[in-house]
C-alpha cells in the first residue's frame, strides 16, 4: 500500500484522486473476528500520546522568528523528501522487527542453507500489514479478499477531514493543534441532532452534517477570532481548548441528555437511521458515504486555496501578512475565516465517526484522529490532494496494523514507530538527502551567483 | 598586507559567477569593486572570505598562496568583512558583540569582558569611531552598528577589509562620516576593498576603481574618471543620467493633506500636523533622513496606521478612517518603501503578485472563483510591457532580482487607472538600469495628469525626480521648496534647519555669487546616479 500511494502527493494535485476510491466490486460476507478488530483500530489508537507533533508546535510559537519558517519549511517541504522519508521510516521499521523477531534470529543461524526462511520472515509482516490493508489474498471469496481495502478507506476517512482543517489553517500561516477539540465539537453537535431530532431520510443526516460542520466552526473560529483580536496565539488556544471539548465532552455523557438510557457507560444514544451514511457497499463493510464527502471535502479544499478568491487571501497572509494588508487584504477577517473553515473540516471528520463508523458519541470518538491529522497534513505538505493520500497511507497503517498483529505477534505499536520515523524524517530533510545523495553540495546548483545561491541550490539540488 | 587574486572562477553548475577575475589590493589603498547588482561582486568576496571554495585560481597574501576552508581561516589570516547585512547580536552589548567567537577568558574560563572593553575603547578612540562598548546593539543608530562591525574586524587584528555595500543603509551624513573612517584605516595602511554600485561615493573614496560585469572584469579606472565613463563601464552601455523630463504640467490640486498626524504606541508624534497639497501632473517628493516620519506618512495615507488624525482628501473623498481595500479602491497606486516585506508575496507566481490587490475584481475574478488563464495572460502582457527578466510568469516572484521585483510592484501598481501615486524608496537597492526605468515609469506617470508623490531618502533621487521638494524632520514640515534649490540647503533642511535660514547660511559660505548655488545643483543632478 504504502509503496503505491506515496507517489502520488507528487502529483500535481487534481487528476488521480477521483478514480483512486473507487475500488468497488461485488463483495459478500465478511469475516466477525476482521469486524470486531476493526473497532479496536479506532481506539487503540487512543494511548499514542500525542506529544510529538505538538512539542514540535511549541518550540515554534516560542521563537516566533526563525520557528515560524522552519515549520513553513518542514510544512510546506519537497515532495521527494516525504516520498523518501515514508521508504526510509518503512525500511528502518522492517529492520526493527527483524531484529526484534526471535524467528528471524532462528533462521539467521541457517541463512546460508536456505535464505529463503530467513527473507520470508523478514517479510512476513508487511506483507501481513499489506493483506490486512489493501487485499486479503488469503481469502475465501472476493468479499473477504477486498475487505482491508474498504476498512483502509473507512480509517482514512476521518483522518483526510480532519488532515484537510489542519493543512488549510497551515497554508494560512496558522499551526491548527486543535483539530481534536474540533472533531469532538462537530461530533458532538452532529451526534445531538442525529438521535434527538427525527426528520426524514437525506434530510435528516444533512442537517447532521450541517450542524457539525457549525460545532467544528465555532470551536476553530474561535481559535481565529482571540488571535485576531487579542493576538493570542493560536497553539496554545487550540491545546488548551482541547481539553475543554474534551472533558465537556465527557462531561455531557454523563448528563442525560446525553447519556444513553438504561446505560451506566458514558455513551450516548445510537444516531437515528436517517442520520447515519449509507453503507457503500452492504452491511457486511463498514465502508460508508463519509468517505465521498471526504472526497468532495478534498476537492473543495483544492479549489477554496487554488482557484477562489478567499483562498487566495488566505495564501497571501499565510505567505507574508504584511504584503497581503498592503494590498487591502483584512488579515483579521481572513485569520477568522479561515480558523472557523478548518474548525468545519475537521468536525466534518467527527461527523464521519459518530454518523458512519461507531453511529453513536462516546468519549473516544476522536481517539487520536486530531493529532494524526498533524502528522497527516505533514506528509501531504499541506496540500488537499497530498493530504487526501497521506491519510489514506495513514488508515492503511492502522487497518493493516492490527492483521499484522494478529497474523505474525508482531506488535501493533510497530506502525506507530513507522509513522514517528516519517515525521522524524520529513522535519529532517537534509537527513533524508544526505542519506539518499542528494546533497545540494554534491549536486551543483544550477542558478543564481550570490548569497541568495545557496539557498536555491538547496531546492534545485532536492528536486532533481 | 598585499592581497592578490589570480583568475578566480566561480561557477554554480552553468553559470558563471566570477570568470578569471584578477584583482591586486595594495596595503594603505582603497580598491573599489564596482558593479550591478548581480554582477558577482559578493560571489567574489565570498570567495576570498572562504564562504565559497573558487573553482579555479588562486589567493595570494604577500605573495604566498594560501587556501581558507571556512571564514574562521580567513579571519586569521587577516581579513576582515562588513557584511551588506550585520551579523550582530541585537539584544547583546557592543563589547559582547565584539568578542562572540574570540572571547578572551581569565583563569577558570571566565569571559573577559574588560580587555574586550579596553580593546574597543582603544580603536574607538584611535579612529574616532565614537562607541560606548557597553552600549545594547539594538539600540544603536544603522552607522554605529557598522562601526561595530568594522572594530569585530579590527579587534582581530585585520589588515585587509572588505566592505560590501557599506553604505547601501546609511544616510547621507552617515555614509560621509563612514567615508572618514576609511580614509583614516587607510592611513594606517590597511588594504580595503570597497564594494559599491553608487558612483559618486566610489570616485570619492577610491585609489583604484575595478569595473565587474557578468563576473568578468571589465576594466580598471582612475576615480578621476567621470561618472558617465564608469556607468557606461558598469552597464555595459551608454547610460543617460540625467532623467528627460519636461516642465509639468499641472492641473487642479486633488490630493490635499491637512493637519496629518500620526501617534505611535509610545505616545511621540512620529508625524507632526503635516498640510500639503498635491497638484495633478506634478510630482511632490518628500525628502528627509530615515525615520523622520515618512514611513508613518505614507502608512496612514494608505489607511494601515490606527492613530492617524486630521484630513486626506483625494478629489473631495476623506481617505482617512478608510479600510486599505477602499484607498486603493478610490484610485491610490502605492509603491511600498520595502518591497520584499510590503510589496510582494515572495513565494507567490509573478501571475498571483500582479493582481496582489487586485484579486477580486473584474476580470480576474468573479464572485467567489478566480480566473486563472485571465490572470496569467494578464501577467504575460505586463513582463512584456514592464520589462521584467524571467523565464516564465509561474515563477516565484522571490527569485528575481531586486530590480526586476520592483518592476512588478510598478507593474501591478501603475496597470489600473490612478488618482494618485504613491511610491516610497522607489530605486532602492536596484541597479543603474532599473533605476533608469523606474524613474522614466514615474514621470510617465505624471505626465499622464496623476498626482505623484515619491517618498526616498536618496537625494539624488529626490532632486532628480521632484517638481517640489517637501523636507520632513521629525516629522514635521521643514519646508516645501522648489526642485532647483541646492543640495546643500536641502542638506541643511533635513537636519531640520528652516528654507530661509538654511538658504542664508549657504550664501554666507559661498560667498558672495548668488547663482554659484543653483547652478552646482544642477551639476551635481546630472552627474548621480
Amino acid at each position: 500500500m504504502s509503496e503505491k500511494t506515496t507517489p502520488e502527493p507528487a502529483a500535481p494535485a487534481g487528476k488521480h484522486a477521483a478514480k483512486e476510491p473507487a475500488a468497488d466490486s461485488p463483495m459478500q460476507a465478511s469475516p466477525v473476528e476482521d469486524v470486531a478488530s476493526g473497532v479496536v483500530i479506532d481506539t487503540a489508537g487512543g494511548n499514542i500520546p500525542p506529544s510529538a507533533v505538538p512539542s514540535s508546535s511549541q518550540s515554534g510559537s516560542i521563537r516566533p522568528g526563525p520557528g515560524d519558517s522552519l515549520l513553513r519549511q518542514i510544512f510546506t517541504g519537497n515532495a521527494m523528501v516525504s516520498l523518501l522519508s515514508v521508504v526510509l521510516a518503512i525500511v528502518l521499521g522492517g529492520i526493527l522487527m527483524a531484529v526484534t523477531n526471535p524467528k528471524v534470529a532462528a533462521t539467521a543461524g541457517y541463512f546460508f542453507a536456505q535464505p529463503g526462511d530467513l527473507l520470508t520472515e523478514v517479510f512476513r509482516p508487511y506483507a501481513a500489514l499489506v493483506q490486512g490493508s489493501i487485499f486479503n489474498w488469503a481469502g475465501t471469496d472476493t468479499a473477504a479478499q477486498l475487505y482491508p481495502i474498504t476498512e483502509t478507506l473507512t480509517v482514512s476517512t476521518p483522518l483526510i477531514c480532519a488532515g484537510l482543517g489542519v493543512a488549510l489553517a497551515f497554508r494560512a500561516g496558522l499551526f491548527n493543534i486543535g483539530a481534536q477539540g474540533q472533531i469532538i465539537f462537530g461530533a458532538l453537535f452532529g451526534a445531538y441532532i442525529g438521535f434527538t431530532w427525527h426528520l426524514p431520510v437525506g434530510l435528516h443526516l444533512l442537517v447532521v452534517i450541517v450542524a457539525g460542520l457549525i460545532g467544528g466552526a465555532v470551536w476553530g473560529g474561535v481559535v481565529g477570532l482571540l488571535k485576531a483580536r487579542t493576538g493570542a496565539h493560536e497553539v496554545i488556544v487550540t491545546i488548551m481548548l482541547n481539553y475543554i471539548a474534551n472533558f465537556l465532552l465527557l462531561f455531557l455523557l454523563t448528563t442525560p441528555a446525553f447519556q444513553r438510557k438504561g446505560s451506566t457507560n458514558p455513551i450516548s444514544p445510537f444516531l437515528d437511521q436517517n442520520a447515519l451514511f449509507p453503507e457503500l457497499l452492504g452491511p457486511q463493510f463498514r465502508l460508508h458515504a463519509g468517505f465521498l464527502v471526504a472526497v468532495l471535502a478534498t476537492a473543495f479544499v483544492w479549489w477554496l486555496l487554488n482557484r477562489s478568491t478567499v483562498g487566495f487571501e488566505f495564501r497571501a497572509v499565510g505567505a507574508n501578512a504584511s504584503a497581503a494588508q498592503t494590498a487591502g487584504i483584512n488579515v483579521a477577517r481572513s485569520t477568522i475565516l479561515v480558523m472557523a473553515i478548518a474548525g468545519a473540516l475537521a468536525g466534518l471528520a467527527g461527523i464521519t465517526q459518530v454518523s458512519g463508523t461507531e453511529k453513536y458519541l462516546s468519549g473516544g470518538v476522536a481517539a487520536s484522529i486530531g493529532f494524526d491529522a498533524i502528522t497527516v497534513a505533514l506528509l501531504g505538505r499541506s496540500t488537499p490532494w497530498g493530504t487526501f493520500f497521506a491519510g489514506l497511507l495513514f488508515g492503511a497503517f492502522r487497518a493493516g496494523g492490527v492483521a499484522m498483529q494478529a497474523q505474525t505477534q508482531t506488535p501493533i505499536d510497530i506502525v506507530l514507530v513507522i509513522q514517528s520515523l516519517i515525521v522524524l524524517f520529513i522535519a529532517a530533510p537534509p537527513l533524508v538527502r544526505a542519506i539518499f545523495g542528494l546533497n545540494p553540495r554534491k549536486k551543483k546548483p544550477t542558478q543564481g551567483g550570490t548569497a541568495g545561491s545557496k539557498a536555491s541550490g538547496v531546492k534545485s539540488g532536492a528536486a532533481a | 598586507m598585499k592581497l592578490e587574486l589570480r583568475g578566480i572562477t566561480k561557477r554554480f553548475g552553468s553559470l558563471v559567477a566570477n570568470d578569471h577575475i584578477d584583482l591586486v589590493v595594495e596595503p594603505g589603498q582603497v580598491h573599489c569593486l564596482l558593479g550591478e547588482n548581480g554582477a558577482g561582486k559578493s560571489t567574489l568576496m565570498n570567495v576570498l572570505y572562504g564562504l565559497y571554495d573558487p573553482t579555479e585560481g588562486e589567493i595570494l597574501i604577500d605573495g604566498k598562496p594560501v587556501v581558507f576552508k571556512d571564514p574562521g581561516q580567513a579571519m586569521a589570516a587577516g581579513i576582515g568583512m562588513v557584511h551588506q547585512h550585520f551579523m550582530l547580536i541585537p539584544v547583546f552589548t557592543v563589547a559582547e558583540n565584539v568578542a562572540l567567537g574570540n572571547e578572551t577568558t581569565k583563569t577558570g574560563g571566565f569571559l573577559d569582558v574588560e580587555a574586550t572593553r579596553r580593546r574597543i575603547r582603544q580603536i574607538s578612540d584611535q579612529y574616532g569611531f565614537d562607541v560606548d562598548p557597553d552600549a545594547m546593539v539594538e539600540d544603536l543608530p544603522v552607522g554605529v552598528q557598522q562601526r561595530v562591525e568594522i572594530i569585530k574586524a579590527l579587534v582581530r587584528d585585520a589588515e585587509i577589509l572588505i566592505l560590501d555595500e557599506p553604505t547601501a543603509v546609511l544616510t547621507p551624513q552617515e555614509t560621509d562620516e563612514l567615508l572618514d573612517i576609511i580614509r583614516q584605516l587607510k592611513r594606517d595602511g590597511k588594504s580595503i576593498v570597497f564594494i559599491s554600485h553608487k558612483l559618486r561615493e566610489v570616485k570619492e573614496i577610491s585609489d583604484i576603481i575595478t569595473v565587474i560585469r557578468r563576473g568578468k572584469v571589465v576594466g580598471q579606472a582612475e576615480p578621476t574618471a567621470s561618472t558617465t565613463e564608469l556607468a557606461s563601464a558598469m552597464v555595459g552601455r551608454a547610460v543617460r543620467l540625467t532623467l528627460e523630463k519636461g516642465a509639468p504640467r499641472t492641473g487642479d490640486v486633488t490630493f490635499k493633506v491637512r493637519n496629518l498626524t500620526v501617534v505611535n504606541p509610545n505616545g511621540q508624534r512620529v508625524v507632526d500636523g503635516l498640510s500639503f497639497d498635491i497638484a495633478k501632473g506634478e510630482v511632490l517628493a518628500i525628502a528627509g533622513v530615515q525615520g523622520n516620519g515618512q514611513t508613518e506618512l505614507t502608512e496612514a495615507i494608505l489607511g494601515v496606521q490606527p492613530h492617524a488624525s486630521g484630513s486626506v482628501t483625494l478629489d473631495g473623498e476623506e481617505l482617512l478612517g478608510r479600510s486599505v481595500k477602499q484607498v486603493l479602491g478610490a484610485g491610490v497606486g502605492f509603491v511600498p518603501e520595502d518591497r520584499t516585506v510590503h510589496g510582494l508575496v515572495g513565494t507567490f507566481s509573478i501571475s498571483e503578485n500582479m493582481i496582489l490587490d487586485l484579486y477580486d475584481k473584474a476580470p480576474f475574478a468573479s464572485g467567489l472563483g478566480m480566473k486563472p488563464s485571465v490572470i496569467s495572460e494578464n501577467a504575460a502582457k505586463k513582463v512584456e510591457e514592464f520589462d521584467v527578466r524571467t523565464p516564465s510568469v509561474t515563477a516565484a516572484v522571490g527569485t528575481l532580482s531586486g530590480g526586476n521585483q520592483q518592476k512588478v510592484v510598478l507593474a501591478r501598481e501603475l496597470s489600473r487607472p490612478l488618482r494618485l501615486f504613491i511610491a516610497s524608496q522607489p530605486t532602492r537597492g536596484l541597479d543603474v538600469g532599473s533605476i533608469e526605468f523606474v524613474h522614466k515609469r514615474v514621470i510617465a506617470e505624471r505626465d499622464h495628469g496623476t498626482p505623484v508623490m515619491i517618498v526616498s531618502t536618496e537625494l539624488d533621487e529626490v532632486v532628480q525626480l521632484a517638481d517640489r521638494i517637501a523636507v520632513l524632520y521629525r516629522g514635521r514640515l521643514v519646508g516645501i521648496v522648489p526642485a532647483t534649490t541646492s543640495r546643500d540647503v536641502l542638506g541643511l533642511m533635513m537636519a531640520g534647519v528652516p528654507a530661509e535660514e538654511a538658504e542664508a547660511s549657504v550664501k554666507a559660505h559661498a560667498g558672495t555669487n548668488p547663482h554659484a548655488v543653483p547652478e552646482a545643483a544642477g551639476r551635481e543632478g546630472e552627474s548621480d546616479v
